[in-house]
């Protein structure tokens, strides 16, 4: 898994790198077990039987494929139609879901019996959960305090499907603390446990494998949009914060170079505070949890606090993939501010009757913005990478402080 | 240069090195340079110096805790690279590694992290988040500035990892008593003979083992293993998040420890020959142990 420079134009990942980002950076104890986890990943690939089975699980377990949906009302500006893929549909209620059926399947080949994960938001905590409840494993889930606090749901939720949650409370009690919390147990454990991280980031494999069982959101979204209009979209946009929802509906489209690709980061109270979470437009090049990425921090390489009203993208890193799209040119990156957030997850609900996350309320929000600025009507894919149950006592409480 | 010097003298004395850790600028600049002071006159061969990191993953709650002081106190990177300049100063054969993220030599430049790392005086920097594999990113600066790259060789390490570790490693090896993150509230597993008998048969630089040590019983296993010195880390830095409100009874602690464990590094070998002989029924005594340990004393201090 040495490091090699591919050309901006090769968006495949040569071992553990693409472009010039990625990598393993790891204590040197940590290697031996991402080397077991590459030899597993890639054997799955070429495995029937574990493709098979991971198969029936999303069919029948996870309920894909998961609709594309046109919005009648939301945003139809400028003569512009807005397509929903309903990854809040999925069991779970995020496209997160998909990968983390993958990842147990896979711990399970390899013969661990024990799963841990992190989580910002809880959709990732609670998918880890309901896999191990399937699939018989034990589930220790890290959580930032602060995350505990504010998705209190989905803490319960992975309570009651036997998932043990451990708050974090050092550094900034959110989603990278629990990394790096995740990161200390498994470097003690990794002989029975397996690490079922939740987005495009961390050290190689994390982002090539999360990717690889993600791209079916794209793959499916493809084939729809063509039964629907006849042809691709003008552009596909979904949020970022670690970036795999991101990812996931955009693998498929990144040869189609006449789509364009749009990530939308959390701006938080604004790109000027420092209360955001635009790693990749504000962000500089650094190694954060085992990548080399793009990365908040200071001169010195301390790393920032992130902000975000959603907890799922509060994160001050970014899959190293992304930033390989980014300073390739192929896809763009925008943000949206928490109060433009705040207003598209109203806005859907009233307008559609779909309560979206208050992460994928910052892809609708830019879907809207896009498709006030066009000239010329657009067709736009928006990733629904998941619904907003979860954020109802959060957003209640901002909505109406006095509740 | 420093550490050739170091471990042919330990040799010549058959005594094991004693390298102690400690967070720079913890729990203040001044009170860190005293610290220095204390386990360099109470038996420190070397010293291994951490810069505080926000994000510190191979460290374990002690050195966490301790990290915060640092950083709340505004004592920067290049305040750590002052410091080390003023130790530098003082001992002038003293080796001195830095111990730190690979965020904190990428951030500012790799070229400059490793020329001021140079210009203060240290021999060595081990990166705790860059494994043998990664080396490439940072080996060519740290090899155009003189400073020696250490890395880990972890108990599970594959065989193709461990020949990296050895013939890239320079200065001293580091050799992890057991699996997981630095701390003493993990009790210390006996070392792997196999692993230190690769790394010997490999011609590794000097062993040095370091995780889990915190007790002088520990120091006599690691001797059994055949390691050349021992790191404490969590040990000492539990004593400074416990007391660093009474700097005094801090230093007191803090210098009777280093006492405690650089006594036993110097003498594990003889006590484990000592201990063979008695086991054989005939009487043993070692004139040079205390000899050597004076000097062991006198040179460091």
């Amino acid at each position: 898994m040495n490091q090699k420079v591919n050309t901006p134009t090769n968006f495949e990942f040569e071992g553990a790198y693409i472009g010039q980002f990625g990598g393993q950076f790891v204590p040197q104890l940590l290697m031996p077990a991402l080397q077991q986890l590459h030899n597993a990943f890639e054997a799955s690939l070429l495995d029937n039987d574990f493709q098979t089975e991971l198969k029936r699980l999303l069919k029948e377990y996870a309920g894909r494929p998961t609709p594309v949906t046109e919005c009648t009302s939301y945003a139809r500006i400028n003569q512009s139609r807005i397509f929903l893929k309903r990854e809040d549909l999925l069991h779970g209620g995020a496209h997160k879901t998909n990968q983390v059926l993958a990842q147990a399947l896979l711990a399970k080949k390899m013969g661990k019996h024990r799963i841990i994960a992190e989580t910002g938001a809880g959709q990732h905590g609670v998918a880890t959960a309901l896999a191990c409840a399937l699939l018989g494993l034990r589930a220790t889930i890290y959580m930032g305090k602060k995350d505990c606090d504010r998705q209190a749901p989905n803490v319960f939720r992975m309570q009651l499907m036997g998932a043990e949650v451990i708050p974090v409370d050092n550094g900034s009690a959110s989603l990278k603390d629990a990394i790096n919390e995740a990161l200390r147990d498994w470097a003690s454990s990794y002989e029975t446990t397996h690490y079922l991280l939740g987005t495009v980031a961390g050290p190689a494999p994390f982002p090539k494998m999360v990717r690889t069982f993600q791209k079916i959101i794209g793959e499916e979204a493809k084939q729809q949009m063509k039964q629907l209009i006849g042809r691709l979209p003008d552009a596909v946009i979904a949020c970022v914060g670690g970036g795999s929802n991101a990812i996931g509906i955009f693998a498929d489209f990144i040869k189609d170079e006449q789509v364009r690709l749009i990530g939308v980061e959390p701006a938080g109270k604004g790109l000027d505070t420092n209360a955001h979470g635009a790693t990749l437009l504000k962000g500089q090049e650094g190694i954060l949890h085992g990548a080399r990425t793009y990365v908040m921090q200071d001169k010195e390489g301390q790393v920032q606090e992130s902000h975000s009203v959603s907890a799922g993208l509060d994160y001050p890193a970014v899959g190293p993939e992304h930033v390989h799209l980014m300073t390739s040119g192929r896809a763009e990156y925008v943000s949206v501010t928490d109060e433009e957030a705040l207003e598209a997850f109203q806005e859907l609900s009233k307008s559609e009757g779909i309560i979206p996350a208050l992460e994928s309320s910052h892809a609708l929000a830019y879907a809207k913005k896009l498709a006030a600025e066009s000239t010329e009507p657009l067709n736009i894919l928006v990733n629904l990478s998941g619904r907003g149950d979860k954020d109802l006592a959060h957003v209640m409480n901002i909505l109406n402080p006095s509740n | 240069m420093r550490y050739k010097k170091l471990f042919n003298g330990l040799k010549e004395r058959n005594q094991l090195a004693y390298i102690p850790f400690l967070l720079l600028g913890d729990p203040s600049e001044e009170l860190s340079l005293k610290l220095i002071d204390t386990l360099v006159n109470n038996g420190a061969d070397a010293l291994e110096l951490g810069f505080a990191f926000s994000d510190p993953v191979a460290d374990g709650p002690v050195i966490q805790a301790a990290s915060l002081r640092p950083l709340e106190n505004g004592f920067s990177v290049d305040d750590g690279f002052n410091l080390i300049a003023k130790v530098r100063a003082k001992y002038p054969n003293l080796p001195i590694g830095i111990l730190t993220y690979a965020n904190l030599v990428f951030a500012p430049g790799i070229e400059q992290f490793y020329d001021k790392a140079a210009r203060s005086g240290v021999d060595s920097v081990l990166i705790a988040d860059c494994p043998v594999e990664e080396r490439e990113l940072f080996s060519g600066s740290a090899s155009n500035c003189a400073i020696d790259t250490v890395y880990i060789a972890p108990p599970d390490a594959s065989s193709s990892s461990l020949e990296l570790i050895a013939s890239n490693s320079q200065g001293y090896t580091y050799v992890l008593s057991r699996k997981g993150i630095t701390g003493t509230e993990n009790s210390q597993q006996e070392t792997g003979t196999d692993l230190i008998k690769q790394l010997k048969q490999l011609q590794a630089p000097p062993l040095v083992q370091g995780f889990g040590i915190s007790k002088p019983e520990h120091v006599l296993q690691a001797a059994k293993a055949g390691v050349d010195g021992i790191i404490t880390g969590s040990a000492i830095v539990n004593l400074i998040n416990e007391h660093y409100n009474t700097p005094d009874k801090m230093l007191d602690l803090v210098a009777e420890y280093a006492r405690t464990m650089s006594d036993a590094a110097h003498n594990a070998r003889h006590q484990l020959k000592m201990a063979h002989t008695i086991e054989k029924g005939s009487h043993y005594v070692d004139s040079r142990n205390n000899q050597a340990a004076a000097a062991g004393n006198g040179a460091a201090s």
